[in-house]
């Protein structure tokens, strides 16, 4: 596992837009999976244990950004999420914050600061995962005792 | 819309006279019910009154007369009885008899005794009569007939009226003599002449032929119904009749008759029904004016009372069409709001994708390879465009979205002054760059209000922006002011700029209607204001001038707290 390499899922029922931001955004050195819905997400993300961060759209049909949100905290909690809003009601991001999600961002959104969220919510990742690993050293450093 | 207040005039005047007729039936029929049944009855009781009255006048004075001539009757009675023949022809006891009954009745003028041959033989009396022959007398040929006899009033030989009593006596030798007095008819016409009943009431004393017997008062030329027409209303001696009869002149009159004399005379009443039932025409005059003033009153009176209230009805609905308007003015605002989020949203994601693949056509233009095409720069521009409008793209849907919220932003209480200081303090900037001065009067002692800070942060910076855009580069002056209404804060936002034309006054809150430039305006910020104020339980509205300037009041309501629960 190697520090730059960030593995990213992108979960939107926007074909289209899932197809070019996962060229846009493995052009920038960053591994993507792209998903189509919620479920699709829960599987990949079954699969695929390596993936950091996770871009999740809002508003879709069928499982919605809220409850896949849920979901993924449910079963990966140390997996960040993005909510990506369509929404100047911010309210319903704030939901997704209040539920766990990591940031949001408006659609269309600046690829700028698109970038600059990952990197923080892998940074966040990172520092969650070193605490754990130290905590898991002390316990069993304490074993040793 | 020119034909629907000329139909509505049409109603409330036609719902008017319904009004005005059924209160006029309501009071009137009533009234005229009660009014015609008394009048009706109260005439037949008035009338009966009269009649009984007339009648008991008429029997009273028959009795009275019939006593007359009976006493008369019997007085000639008593001296034929009391006295032979031969004592009746001396004339000196006969001049003394006459004395005794004239110093009882005046009305005795003399005495006579007359032969079977019609011959005076003896008399008494103040007229030289002794040798007078009654043979083609009309009295004496009936007198002879009958035991006794009261004549009808008639000149006789003197040629002055009067009446005479006969009474036939046969002496010892069983000729037949008659012994008369003629009676001065003065006292007895007076008994009938004094007879008044009101001011046109008389009576008179007809024979059976038609010919008065005493002087009736009439007028010349007054026509009067024949003898036979009051003998054949009598059916008997003791009734009385009543005959009314139409003068010449269209008066009415009243007869009331009865039998005189064994039927050979009619005493006859006579009056005015104008007179006899004055007291009931009297009273018939003053209910027919009563009638009309109270008709008329009730005519008036309801007729007010129905403009009155049609009038208040006729506001009534006009207020409340307003409303009814205004009600869907506001739901149209709401509808159009939704829909424009609907489209919002449907238009982010395509806007997304577009801006998207913008971003990784200019990603590839990175690439060595097109480093060396002639159109590179080129494309870098046109991408650059692709994503600028996207970014308007975006801002107009999130303003519209923002339009159509619904959640409620956390409310707290806020000190308006403050507000309205941190947004000229925002907007002071630009101001000065078009040579704008913001003016500020502040009403010192404002209550707080209840509200989201950042929309009426919006809502104020919306209409500060709108009014230094209204003015332009050319200078000018912005006014914000504050104060109380009647449990509302108030702000005026005022501006020296453009005005607005009256036509787009009525749209100016509506979603999308702007008047700036295509690119400058979205046509959303004031529909946001008022979509925000409304939702507050406020209200904004706008005067302006085309030329002078435009203000927009805005009303917040301070108790907002307790009004929305």
């Amino acid at each position: 596992m190697t520090m730059t390499m960030t593995s990213i899922m992108l979960v939107d029922d926007e074909v289209p837009f899932v197809e070019t931001m996962t060229k846009r955004l493995a052009k920038r050195g960053f591994s993507v999976v792209g998903a189509f819905s919620g479920y699709e997400a829960m599987e990949k993300l079954e699969s695929d244990r390596m993936i950091d961060v996770v871009i999740l759209d809002v508003k879709m049909p069928g499982m919605d950004g809220i409850n896949a949100l849920k979901e993924i905290k449910g079963k990966f909690p140390l997996v960040e999420v993005i909510m990506l809003t369509g929404h100047a009601t911010v309210e319903s991001a704030i939901d997704g914050m209040k539920l766990g999600a990591f940031d949001y961002l408006m659609k269309p959104c600046d690829m700028a600061q698109l970038l600059s969220k990952i990197q923080e919510a892998k940074d966040k990742k990172i520092a969650h995962e070193e605490k754990i690993r130290e905590a898991k050293i002390k316990e069993l450093s304490s074993k040793f005792d | 819309m020119k034909a629907k207040p000329d139909k509505d005039h049409r109603y409330y005047r036609a719902l008017m006279r319904k009004i005005v007729v059924l209160m006029i039936c309501i009071s009137i029929i009533p009234f005229v019910s009660i009014g015609g049944v008394t009048i009706y009855y109260y005439t037949q009781s008035s009338k009966d009154n009269t009649i009984v009255y007339l009648e008991s006048i008429v029997n009273k004075h028959k009795i009275y007369i019939d006593n007359f001539l009976n006493e008369k009757l019997a007085d000639i009675q008593t001296l034929s009885d009391s006295l032979t023949i031969e004592e009746l022809l001396d004339d000196s006891l006969l001049q003394k008899r006459l004395e005794i009954l004239q110093k009882r009745y005046r009305d005795f003028v003399d005495l006579g005794i007359v032969d079977k041959r019609g011959y005076q033989q003896a008399y008494a009396g103040p007229f030289k009569l002794e040798d007078a022959r009654y043979s083609d007398s009309d009295w004496f040929r009936k007198a002879m007939k009958q035991d006794f006899f009261v004549s009808d009033v008639f000149l006789g030989l003197r040629g002055l009226p009067h009446f005479i009593i006969a009474i036939n006596k046969r002496d010892d030798e069983g000729k037949v003599w008659i012994i008369r007095s003629t009676i001065d008819i003065e006292r007895f016409t007076s008994l009938v002449e004094n007879i008044t009943i009101g001011k046109t009431g008389h009576a008179f004393i007809l024979n059976r032929n038609g010919d008065f017997q005493t002087k009736p008062r009439f007028r010349r030329g007054e026509n009067f119904p024949s003898v036979n027409e009051f003998i054949n209303k009598l059916s008997s001696s003791t009734e009385v009749s009543i005959i009314e009869n139409k003068k010449k002149s269209g008066q009415r009159v009243i007869y009331a008759i009865s039998y005189l004399k064994d039927e050979k005379w009619l005493l006859v009443c006579q009056q005015d029904s104008a007179d006899a039932f004055s007291s009931l025409y009297y009273v018939r005059r003053l209910v027919v004016l009563i009638s009309f003033v109270s008709f008329f009153s009730v005519l008036i009176i309801s007729f007010f009372l129905a403009k009155r209230l049609v009038g208040r009805m006729e506001t009534a609905d006009l207020e409340r069409a307003k409303m009814h308007e205004q009600v869907i003015e506001t739901g149209k605002l709401a509808s159009i709001g939704e829909l424009a989020a609907g489209i919002a949203h449907e238009v982010n994601n395509p806007v997304a994708i577009m801006v998207e693949e913008a971003g990784w056509i200019e990603d590839l233009l990175e690439e060595e390879e097109f480093h060396k095409s002639d159109n590179l720069d080129e494309f870098k521009r046109a991408l650059k465009q692709v994503r600028a409008q996207g970014a308007r793209c975006k801002q107009i849907t999130h303003k519209l979205l923002s339009f159509a919220r619904k959640t409620h932003s956390q409310l707290s209480d806020l000190q308006l002054n403050e507000l309205i200081e941190e947004v000229v303090g925002l907007c002071q900037r630009t101001a000065r760059y078009s040579n704008i001065k913001i003016e500020t009067e502040l009403h010192s002692c404002l209550p707080a209000i209840t509200a989201s800070p950042s929309e009426i942060q919006q809502v104020l910076l919306n209409l500060v922006n709108n009014a230094i855009d209204a003015i332009g580069k050319k200078g000018g002056t912005v006014k914000i002011s504050t104060g109380m209404d009647n449990r509302c804060a108030v702000i005026d936002v005022s501006d020296t700029g453009c005005g607005i034309h009256e036509a787009y006054v009525q749209r100016i809150f509506d979603p999308f209607f702007t008047t700036k430039p295509v690119g400058k305006g979205t046509g959303l910020g004031l529909s946001i204001c008022y979509g925000i104020i409304d939702k507050m339980g406020g209200s904004i509205s706008v005067n302006s001038a085309v030329g002078k300037g435009t203000t927009f009041h805005v009303q917040i309501p301070i108790s907002q707290r307790e009004n929305k629960v």
